[in-house]
């Protein structure tokens, strides 16, 4: 794939405190159209509150988030999305009761999805979900469900897509199968930023990582150069593996 | 046009029917008129409650605010009742505007923030400082309006505005995306649904089925104290008959309405001693065994309820 040169979203000494404890310290990175990045780093490091901000669940304390040119740090997370931001979530957050196309339709509606909108039928279909379409959101499984959330979010149309940990929990055909999707989106043009535990899996789809470590970044570039990096080492495995 | 919107419609339509007819062949109009106000009562917590999540614990605050805003046009202003009806509604979507900020609260904080809202409207319309606008604790007597027939008859043209906003609700995207809302609202925000300004549409469309429900109510009786129209009463039956019926569907509030306010009536007439006993053994059933309410038991069938 080639990503073009323009980043889509440009992310500058971002500060992200809950109380006394800064969740993000001064982030920095950017993402060009088209590209796959991922974000890593242990539990506790960052990378879900990085998400959060970007999409505009949580206000930045401090720093910048620059879309398309345009500072977006705060701005609600509806509008984000109808600017070309979406996101999945760790933990698949269906609309329960609703059934599965509802689930949909209800992005279809609001979503404001530029230039033609997606098929319902086409992304129930590539999904793996036409078979459940009429069943309620609460009846899927956790692979469905996640997939379930990736559709609600492509059926709005982002150019940049954030995926919480998509890959968490399916079998290793799933990972193949869904691996196989997401570098297709990024070859239409979309940039995703993939946050993941399952280096694997980063390892096959990433093009560049950012490894981060208490709200910062401390790597960036190829997954396969970090795991040589005595700091990554340090922070992933604690401090005697590091020589 | 589908054939569950067709099956919606005549429901409805059998509804009024039956209430436009009803007065004509059965004495007690005061009862009909009291199922009619507890139709839209139990349709305006649907609204709210069911589309969005939000308990009204305090929801008869915006219908004695409609009540005496009626009250305060036929007393200070003349007006028509018509006129008067829907200032009255008016006066319930000025109330709910000025308790938006209650949406910030979720579940129980909620309920009880609109419990003590709804109470602190109540002091503050029957505060004797207010004599002269309210007639504060002293209540109000409206003298030249009174027309039971033309009230009745307003009451059932609320139902019917009413029954059609559900309608729109339970068949429109608008609807589509209260319930996704009501489900996650961060999921909801992500599917690009602006959440706030649903919850405060809904939130303020219920208090406007409310105010104009409290409006017709001050039309029909005429003489009331601000402890009959600010009765908690009103909430928790409304809140009880919609959920026994089964919320988010048109029918359930109607079901929940016929059945409960009908037995009560029936218990008050025949062994009112049992009353509270009866009354209290329907309510936990129902919480235990049919917590979505009497239509969940069509809907675990499979089949569909408008």
């Amino acid at each position: 794939m080639s990503p073009d040169s323009a980043p889509i979203l440009n992310v500058s000494k971002l500060v992200k405190r809950f109380g006394g404890f800064h969740a993000l310290d001064g982030l920095s990175f950017h993402v060009l159209s088209g590209e796959i990045l991922g974000l890593v780093g242990p539990n506790g490091s960052g990378k879900t509150t990085a998400i959060n901000v970007i999409s505009g669940l949580y206000a930045p304390d401090g720093g910048e988030v620059v879309l398309d040119g345009v500072s977006i740090g705060g701005v609600a997370s509806h509008k984000l999305v109808h600017r070309g931001v979406n996101r999945t979530f760790q933990v698949p957050k269906p609309f329960l009761s609703l059934t599965v196309r509802q689930n949909i339709e209800v992005a279809l509606a609001y979503g404001r999805a530029v230039g033609t909108p997606p098929e319902m039928a086409a992304l129930l279909e590539q999904y793996r979900l036409t078979e459940v379409a009429d069943r309620p959101a609460a009846d899927l499984n956790n692979a469905q469900q996640k997939m379930l959330d990736l559709v609600r979010a492509l059926a709005t149309r982002p150019r940049l897509l954030l995926l919480d940990e998509l890959a968490a929990g399916l079998n290793p055909t799933e990972l193949d199968w869904i691996a196989g999707h997401i570098k297709a989106l990024a070859q239409s043009g979309t940039a995703i930023i993939v946050v993941e535990h399952l280096m694997g899996f980063i390892e096959q789809i990433t093009d560049r990582v950012i490894v981060m470590n208490a709200g910062k970044e401390i790597f960036e570039g190829k997954l396969a150069v970090a795991v040589r990096v005595p700091q990554v080492i340090e922070v992933f495995l604690g401090g005697e593996h590091a020589a | 046009m589908p054939s569950s919107f067709k099956h919606t419609l005549f429901i409805v339509l059998l509804l009024l029917a039956v209430f436009a007819v009803l007065p004509g062949v059965y004495q007690n109009h005061l009862l009909l008129f009291n199922f009619v106000i507890f139709l839209i009562l139990a349709q305006g917590v649907n609204i709210i409650y069911g589309f969005t999540g939000y308990l009204p614990f305090g929801y008869v605050g915006f219908f004695g605010a409609g009540a005496y805003g009626f009250a305060i046009m036929v007393m200070h202003f003349q007006a028509p009742a018509a006129l008067a009806v829907i200032v009255g509604g008016l006066v319930g979507v000025a109330l709910g505007l000025l308790l938006t900020p209650l949406l910030r609260l979720s579940g129980a904080y909620f309920a009880i923030a609109n419990l003590a809202a709804s109470l602190a409207v109540l002091h503050f319309v029957a505060n004797p400082a207010l004599e002269n606008i309210t007639r504060g604790p002293y209540g109000v007597s409206l003298t030249g309006t009174f027309n039971p027939t033309l009230a009745y008859a307003a009451a059932l043209v609320v139902l019917a505005l009413t029954l059609g906003a559900v309608v729109y609700l339970k068949n429109s995207r608008f609807g589509l995306a209260l319930q996704a809302v009501r489900e996650d609202a961060v999921s909801a925000s992500m599917a690009g649904v602006d959440v706030v300004r649903m919850r405060v549409i809904a939130w303020l469309a219920s208090a406007l089925v409310a105010g104009l429900a409290g409006g017709v109510y001050a039309w029909y009786l005429s003489v009331f104290y601000p402890d009959n129209v600010f009765s908690g009463d009103f909430s928790i039956f409304a809140i009880v008959f919609a959920l026994f019926g089964g919320v988010a569907t048109i029918c359930g509030p109607i079901v929940g309405v016929i059945i409960l306010y009908g037995i009560y009536n029936l218990i008050g007439f025949t062994t009112p001693q049992y009353f509270q006993l009866i009354y209290g053994l329907l309510i936990m059933g129902l919480v235990l065994f049919l917590p979505a309410g009497l239509v969940s038991l069509a809907t675990r069938r499979g089949w569909h309820v408008p």
